[in-house]
């Protein structure tokens, strides 16, 4: 019953229509990249959600590890002086 | 509800004490609404409890397309054929999204297509009730999504990520689909006295197998408890039908329709409709494969399965051609 192979998994990233960064919106099976980008128009674009789409193998994906996340992101949590708010600025001088 | 009487495989509720250290940090995170994600560390029961229901809500989405499909080429109107088809073209990419997701815990595509067209797999009981009239279409779409709604909504905040991301997507398209439902009721029960009979036939006909949807009572059940501390089940299952039958009997009133339970009532102390006992061994006669149409719904299954593998074979063969064709030129 099952097909020999099965298709490789894409990831599928949209860019909507104001401008935004193409997003992650999901995945789907399809053989090869011009299968993926049709497929993914029907799965993800049904209601117009996008202008643009660009699909991924997964396999091609390199991602950072959870069990990493306190090493590789605790550098930044020390960091408050590059937020705005960490600044006061006079009240008399308004929006700044 | 789409996924039914999901096991858990656990027999008794851990304490905090009973848990190995990482068992506690995983309950912690989950405690404190933070998102399970794929790689990460996770019991595995809620491994494989999330792979049952995550599949059993995707077949349902697969199977569901069938009820609905039987009355594409007979819709009254065009109009009313374009958002048939819209609608059941939803519920195919829900259950795309659903396969993704339970892929992301490493079950394969190909295991899950082969559970379904085996049998093995199950899906909501409610598939399996027959679609004879095209009223039955306006009634699926205001009762049968309508209750799977009232699931889903809850479900967009459950502990593991990429199954939360899903339902988010779901339930932004559902809406529509309970829409369009009560939309069809309400131009049969303002339509000819036949018209009106019609959709009558369909409230009676799929009143108590959408209550049945909820599942049996699990107030008493320890894999629902489990399940509600892993925040993978979000309400209890009386609670929803309860829910749904609070929603649901004032829009029947407003068509004009009755909801066919002697029983019904408004209990005002309560602030809730008290309602009749569902016929629970219709039921598990349904879920056990013996519904009017359980063996239908699979046959219609595999022979999609089986008559679609020509495109498939073709689609792999153009894309080890082109892939060929790239080759040969880099060289
Ligand atoms: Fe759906
Ligand atoms: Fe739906």
């Amino acid at each position: 019953m099952t097909d020999k192979k099965e298709w490789p998994l894409w990831e599928v990233f949209i860019r909507s229509q104001h401008g935004l960064a193409h997003r992650h919106v999901g995945s789907l099976h399809a053989p090869d990249a011009e299968m993926a980008i049709m497929n993914a128009r029907d799965v993800y674009t049904r209601r117009n959600e996008g202008v643009s789409i660009w699909v991924v193998r997964a396999s091609d994906i390199a991602a950072s590890s959870p069990s990493e996340k306190g090493p590789l992101f605790d550098p930044a949590n020390s960091k408050v002086y590059r937020h705005p708010t960490f600044y006061e600025i006079p009240e008399e001088l308004g929006h700044m | 509800m789409y996924a039914q009487m999901v096991k858990t495989g656990v027999d008794h509720i851990q304490s905090k004490e009973e848990m190995s250290p990482e068992e506690r940090a995983f309950q912690d995170r989950v405690d404190q609404d933070i998102k399970i994600e794929p790689k990460e560390w996770m019991p595995e029961a809620y491994r494989k409890t999330l792979i049952r229901q995550i599949s059993q809500h995707a077949h349902s989405e697969i199977i569901g397309m069938q009820p609905e499909g039987n009355w594409i080429t007979r819709a009254p109107t065009l109009e009313r054929k374009a958002i048939l088809l819209a609608k059941v073209q939803d519920e195919a990419g829900h259950g795309l999204y659903l396969y993704c997701a339970a892929e992301t815990l490493g079950v394969s595509r190909d295991e899950l297509m082969e559970q379904l067209n085996s049998g093995k797999a199950k899906y909501s009981s409610i598939f399996n009730y027959p679609t004879i009239t095209w009223a039955d279409i306006g009634a699926i779409g205001w009762l049968v999504d309508g209750a799977a709604i009232m699931n889903q909504v809850p479900l967009q905040r459950c502990s593991y990520g990429p199954y939360s991301r899903a339902m988010i997507r779901i339930c932004k398209e559902e809406s529509f689909h309970q829409r369009q439902g009560y939309d069809a009721m309400t131009k049969l029960a303002r339509g000819t006295p036949e018209q009106k009979a019609m959709a009558q036939d369909a409230l009676n006909r799929w009143w108590w197998p959408s209550l049945m949807m909820f599942g049996p009572s699990d107030a008493e059940s320890v894999h629902s408890a489990q399940s509600m501390r892993w925040k993978i089940k979000i309400n209890s299952n009386d609670e929803l039908r309860q829910k749904f039958v609070d929603q649901t009997v004032p829009q029947a009133e407003y068509l004009g329709l009755t909801v066919p339970d002697p029983d019904l009532k408004w209990n005002a102390e309560r602030g809730h409709y008290d309602f009749g006992e569902v016929n629970w061994d219709e039921f598990y006669q349904v879920i056990a494969g013996n519904g009017p149409c359980n063996r239908d719904r699979l046959r219609t299954r595999v022979k999609a399965y089986e008559e679609g593998r020509w495109v498939r074979d073709a689609a792999d063969a153009y894309a080890a051609k082109k892939a060929a064709r790239a080759k040969a030129k880099a060289a």
